[in-house]
């Protein structure tokens, strides 16, 4: 039987994404026996990103700077904009490191459902970053969903009158998927966005 | 309860990390709510798209449980998602249908419209040939809902020939002669809605606004509001194609 505190923390950990109780317990545990080696470090980065958590005023990511890392950092070419739902789709794509300009985070998508309209996002922060100037080529790389794509189409509108080249990210075949498992949409994409083998 | 069918996707929401919450349009059941286990996954994210239709099975121990339910694939509408108008003709369409309709009520009629609609869209060719479609739909929801327009003859005088004004008040169809006087308070009655066949844009804008009307003020309120922002952005999509 843990005693009320543990007990606390078992029950904080389990509403995490990925944990249930019998994983948060285990994870409890584990920090209990590594107390040193474990738990003050990961008391001190909780610490850390606690006190000094912010959103970036100009892109939305969250950080522990304002600007943040990427808004501030001279190497990425301020030329190129790429346009995400949320700041895990902004984690995900420069975990790969692929993608060299900077970013603008929505913090969502347009959902009739869930009654999301334009002015809930960060359309019009976007649009003034455009308007600004300074800005080649805007990529919206929304998911592929409905929602996804239906809000694409409204950025790219709102956008089009600027003087910059607005693009997608493909959609199709993904590396390493077989034909035979990909449903009748995805195939469809793929053969309509096919070219030539140089 | 046990229900076995070809359905239409119509709204889909995350429950929990991997699962999803469908709402299906069927052809015999009406709207149907199903859980589906791993709906969020990789392999059932295409399948599970609003306006696709599915191989649908759900079941449940009482009528009154959230059925547990699996999808197959039948037909993609995924490849339409990469057209403004299409998306957001479907994007209304399925919203729609699970914003207004209440769950088991079967409407074999309303199934057969969002499939023909859907069908529309898909293949005409230009936005001019579905808008029809859709102002027929939307007309035909209102009616199973019970809020039907009554345009055989005229709330005024009883004609039954040359309607041309709808009355928001009554919800019936005004003549010519009764209505010229009063036009500016009435809705126009787009000639396509009352003697079928091809429309022209500014009729097809008329019937927009006719159903607009009354969606709004008898079938989308309170929260359900929200839903018509998404009509809000094709209509204004629409009016740009005609521009």
């Amino acid at each position: 039987m843990a005693s009320p505190e543990i007990e606390t923390l078992t029950q904080a950990l389990a509403r995490l994404p990925g944990l249930g109780p019998r994983s948060a317990r285990r994870a409890v545990l584990h920090l209990l026996k590594k107390r040193e080696a474990a738990m003050a470090p990961l008391l001190r980065a909780l610490e850390a990103v606690n006190e000094r958590l912010v959103t970036c005023h100009v892109c939305g990511n969250v950080d522990t700077t304002d600007p943040c890392t990427i808004c501030a950092d001279p190497r990425r070419d301020a030329r190129l904009l790429c346009v995400v739902e949320e700041v895990a789709d902004l984690w995900a794509l420069d975990r790969a490191r692929l993608f060299p300009g900077r970013f603008h985070v929505l913090g969502g998508r347009l959902s009739a459902l869930e009654g999301v309209r334009p002015e809930d996002l960060a359309i019009d922060s976007l649009i003034r970053r455009v308007a600004a100037g300074g800005i080649d080529e805007v990529v919206l790389a929304m998911n592929a969903t409905l929602e996804g794509q239906t809000t694409a189409h409204y950025i790219a509108e709102r956008i089009e009158s600027f003087p910059v080249r607005l693009t997608q990210l493909a959609h199709g075949l993904p590396v390493g998927g077989e034909l035979d498992y990909l449903d009748e949409g995805t195939l469809a994409q793929a053969l309509r966005a096919r070219r030539p083998v140089s | 309860m046990h229900i076995a069918a070809h359905a239409i996707v119509c709204a889909v929401l995350p429950h929990g990390e991997h699962g999803a919450i469908a709402r299906l349009m069927t052809p015999e059941d009406g709207l149907q709510p199903g859980y589906v286990r791993g709906g969020r996954s990789r392999r059932l994210r295409p399948v599970l798209l609003p306006g696709n239709v599915v191989a649908a099975e759900f079941r449940a121990r009482t009528e009154d449980q959230l059925a547990g339910l699996t999808v197959e694939l039948v037909h993609s509408r995924g490849p339409l998602l990469g057209e403004a108008l299409a998306a957001a003709a479907i994007d209304w369409a399925t919203a729609l249908s699970a914003a207004a309709l209440p769950e088991g009520l079967p409407a074999p009629r309303l199934y057969e419209a969002l499939d023909g609609l859907l069908g529309a869209i898909e293949h005409a060719p230009s936005a001019r040939g579905w808008t029809a479609a859709l102002v027929r739909y939307e007309l035909l929801l209102l009616a199973e809902l019970g809020f039907g327009l009554d345009l055989s003859q005229c709330v005024a005088t009883g004609a039954s020939e040359d309607l041309a004004f709808v009355s928001p008040r009554s919800a019936g169809a005004v003549s010519r002669a009764a209505g010229e006087a009063y036009a500016a308070r009435l809705l126009r009655l787009p000639p396509f809605l009352r003697d079928g066949g091809e429309a022209e844009w500014p009729d097809l804008l008329d019937g927009l606004r006719l159903t607009g009307f009354f969606l709004d003020r008898d079938v989308l309120t309170d929260r359900k509001q929200a839903v018509l922002a998404a009509r809000e952005r094709l209509v204004q999509r629409l009016r740009r194609v005609t521009n």
